[in-house]
């Protein structure tokens, strides 16, 4: 499983596409830190890229590259290998790779300039984003065959989760503005990694008071101590489920 | 001729009275070594006009009620403690003038007014460096006119348990003159209710626990060059006319429910030269009519700007707005009556012929402050991808922010303003 799982870390590492990404991220945080003043407003516009770019390039870049490597998957499958170990050694090496650009690119950047708890926040909850959306990809391709459909599935998967959902929550919102919406909007931002991640990083800076209410209510659940605890396991239930119903799949999968 | 001899034997006698009377004043010491060691005593020697020399010292004489027009000089930072059970001084007479007097440990109660310093029913009265410390309210003042309290300090609320109220109380009167005070750690900084006529100029309201300014029905007052920063809840002034607040700053009043100014039912009033920097919400206008914001600087508020469709003939010019997450919000139909020559550092349109103000107009009002106006709980979405799509699309063809609310003549750079007065040098 360790050679496995070294072989793919380091053949993704070496792959043009995530040394590009890595470039990018950090050419892009760097920039924002030396062309900004103050630190936290850097922060929030990283915050924004984050949010939009990490999902994007951790599910296509792994769905990509399990579609990509399928021939190699299925001779390794011949070997003597637990095909569990096999699925789990492709996701860590994925998704360490994956973490590992996201550190290089944004968290040394972030580590340089503003080392606070928010950016402490700001680099955990991005490594988190990565490999829950490995995670997520690892779902989605096990389940379809086809390598057009699955990378368009990955695609989908991302619009999902950025852009629709938000627009499904606002649509919800709207219907049942007569209600007390606490409770749901806590239910409904534990649906979504990336809205998890955006509230609790917004949480972390000075802006939460323009949130009004609605900030008061997501401290409760999702700051301080207790807060911090619900929102770490919920991120990682959002990596471990789709991980292990995909190791599940694999495990009775006709390759 | 017999007239103009009877005017000037008049004249020569009532100066020979005032000589007499000037040589009448005396002057009495009260000291804990000299031969008068209690206030009160030489409060009933003393006639109007007198000066009472108070010494260094801390004086524990209970409820202190002065009743005659005479100067109390504090030599040597004397301290007139109210044992945390009464209130320290009461004056209810005309022409009084105290300087250089501490108070401190006034009583507090939930059933009366217990004031460090009570003036009630007077006028001509001046406070002048005088501080306040510990109180429960710090100065009251009680249908009086023509007071001064000029560069006192007030601070209350260190001690744990302790309630604190308003640190310059008044209530009922008209003239006064509030200088260069310095209140802190009250509840409400400076509270006016049916205060008219009266200037409030370069004072310091910081870290009280609800409002920095608080007033009602306060009609024709000038507010000037005074700094308002940290407060609970910021700025709060409703039912009032003719309100004038020119070179204030209003800074830091940050929380869910502060706001840099609320203007409620505020009408005919000017807010000029002002800065609105660090505030959730700079300034919030309910029911507020024909107001006049002009030459003000908002930077780095949440909203700069919510102004309720209860509001008519607003006008907005000549402000600067900069890297504000909203620059304005309303709830409704609102109409301004201008809202023309602003700089917004979020506009984005041209200037072709190169005069400075820009060629297309610019809507202020977003598509998201619409949203979360009516629904709160749409802050969930704050600053996700879906909310800038939406802005982007509905900035590029506008079909749901209200038609009338827009800039038709944005300036394209900052405009400079003269507000380099004293209140810079707390930015």
């Amino acid at each position: 499983m360790k050679k496995v799982v070294k072989y793919v870390a380091f053949d993704i590492l070496r792959n043009k596409i995530v040394i590009a990404y890595m470039l990018f991220l950090f050419v892009f945080s760097m920039g924002l830190f030396l062309m900004e003043e103050v630190p936290e407003k850097s922060l929030m516009s990283l915050l924004t890229l984050n949010l939009i770019l990490v999902p994007l390039i951790s599910v296509m870049f792994s769905t990509i590259y399990i579609y990509n490597s399928s021939e190699f998957i299925e001779l390794l499958a011949a070997q003597p290998i637990r095909r569990k170990s096999l699925w789990l050694s492709f996701f860590i090496g994925l998704a360490s790779a994956l973490a590992i650009a996201f550190f290089i690119g944004c968290g040394i950047p972030i580590l340089l300039f503003s080392a606070n708890s928010v950016g402490i926040t700001m680099i955990i909850t991005g490594l988190l984003l990565s490999v829950i959306f490995v995670s997520v990809s690892m779902f989605s391709s096990v389940y379809i065959k086809d390598k057009t459909k699955g990378i368009g599935v990955a695609l989908l998967i991302w619009l999902y989760f950025s852009l629709l959902f938000d627009g499904v929550v606002l649509f919800v919102l709207f219907q049942l503005l007569e209600y007390p919406l606490e409770k749901l909007i806590i239910g409904l931002s534990i649906l979504n990694p990336i809205d998890l991640v955006r509230i609790i990083s917004l949480l972390k800076m000075d802006v939460s008071a323009l949130m009004g209410a609605t900030s008061a209510v997501f401290k409760q659940s999702f700051a301080g101590n207790i807060g911090s605890i619900i929102s770490f396991v919920v991120l990682l239930l959002w990596m471990v489920l789709p991980l292990y119903f995909s190791v599940r799949k694999f495990d009775k999968k006709d390759l | 001729m017999g007239r103009v001899f009877e005017f000037k034997i008049g004249l020569l006698l009532s100066f020979l009275f005032l000589i007499v009377s000037l040589g009448n004043a005396a002057t009495i010491v009260v000291s804990p070594k000299g031969q008068e060691k209690v206030i009160s005593n030489a409060f009933e020697i003393a006639q109007n006009g007198d000066t009472l020399i108070v010494q260094s010292g801390v004086y524990q004489e209970g409820a202190m009620i002065l009743k005659k027009g005479i100067t109390i000089i504090g030599e040597g930072t004397p301290v007139i403690d109210g044992q945390n059970k009464f209130e320290n001084l009461l004056v209810e007479h005309d022409n009084v003038r105290i300087q250089g007097i501490v108070f401190k440990n006034s009583g507090s109660s939930s059933f009366t007014d217990i004031a460090a310093l009570k003036i009630k029913n007077s006028k001509n009265i001046v406070i002048e460096n005088c501080v306040f410390e510990n109180n429960f309210f710090g100065i009251h003042t009680i249908n009086s006119s023509y007071i001064s309290y000029l560069n006192n300090e007030l601070i209350s609320g260190m001690t744990k348990g302790k309630p604190s109220s308003n640190g310059i109380h008044c209530w009922k009167s008209n003239h006064l003159t509030l200088k260069n005070n310095t209140v802190k750690g009250h509840r409400d900084g400076i509270y006016f209710e049916f205060v008219t006529q009266s200037t409030i100029e370069n004072n310091h309201s910081v870290g009280n626990k609800r409002y920095g300014l608080h007033f009602m029905f306060s009609h024709d007052n000038l507010y000037k060059k005074n700094e308002f920063r940290g407060n609970g809840a910021g700025v709060a002034v409703m039912y009032s006319k003719r309100v004038h607040m020119i070179n204030n700053l209003f800074a830091e009043n940050w929380g869910n429910a502060a706001y840099g100014v609320l203007l409620k039912e505020i009408d005919d009033s000017k807010i000029e030269n002002n800065i609105f920097q660090e505030n959730t919400i700079a300034i919030l206008a309910d029911g507020a009519n024909r107001i006049q914001i002009f030459n003000n600087q908002f930077t780095k508020n949440g909203w700069a700007l919510k102004i309720q469709a209860s509001c008519s003939d607003v006008e907005l010019n000549k402000n600067n707005f900069i890297a504000n997450t909203f620059d304005l919000a309303t709830n409704g139909n609102l109409v301004m009556k201008s809202m023309d020559g602003n700089y917004w550092d979020k506009y984005e349109g041209y200037d072709l012929n190169k005069d400075g103000v820009g060629d297309v107009p610019y809507r202020p009002i977003t598509f998201y402050s619409l949203i979360i106006e009516r629904n709160p709980g749409a802050l969930m979405l704050f600053r996700s991808f879906f909310v800038k799509l939406m802005d982007k699309a509905e900035s590029v063809f506008p079909s749901l922010t209200p038609e009338n609310l827009k800039d038709t003549a944005p300036i394209m750079r900052k405009i400079k303003h003269s507000v380099n007065d004293t209140v810079f040098k707390y930015q």
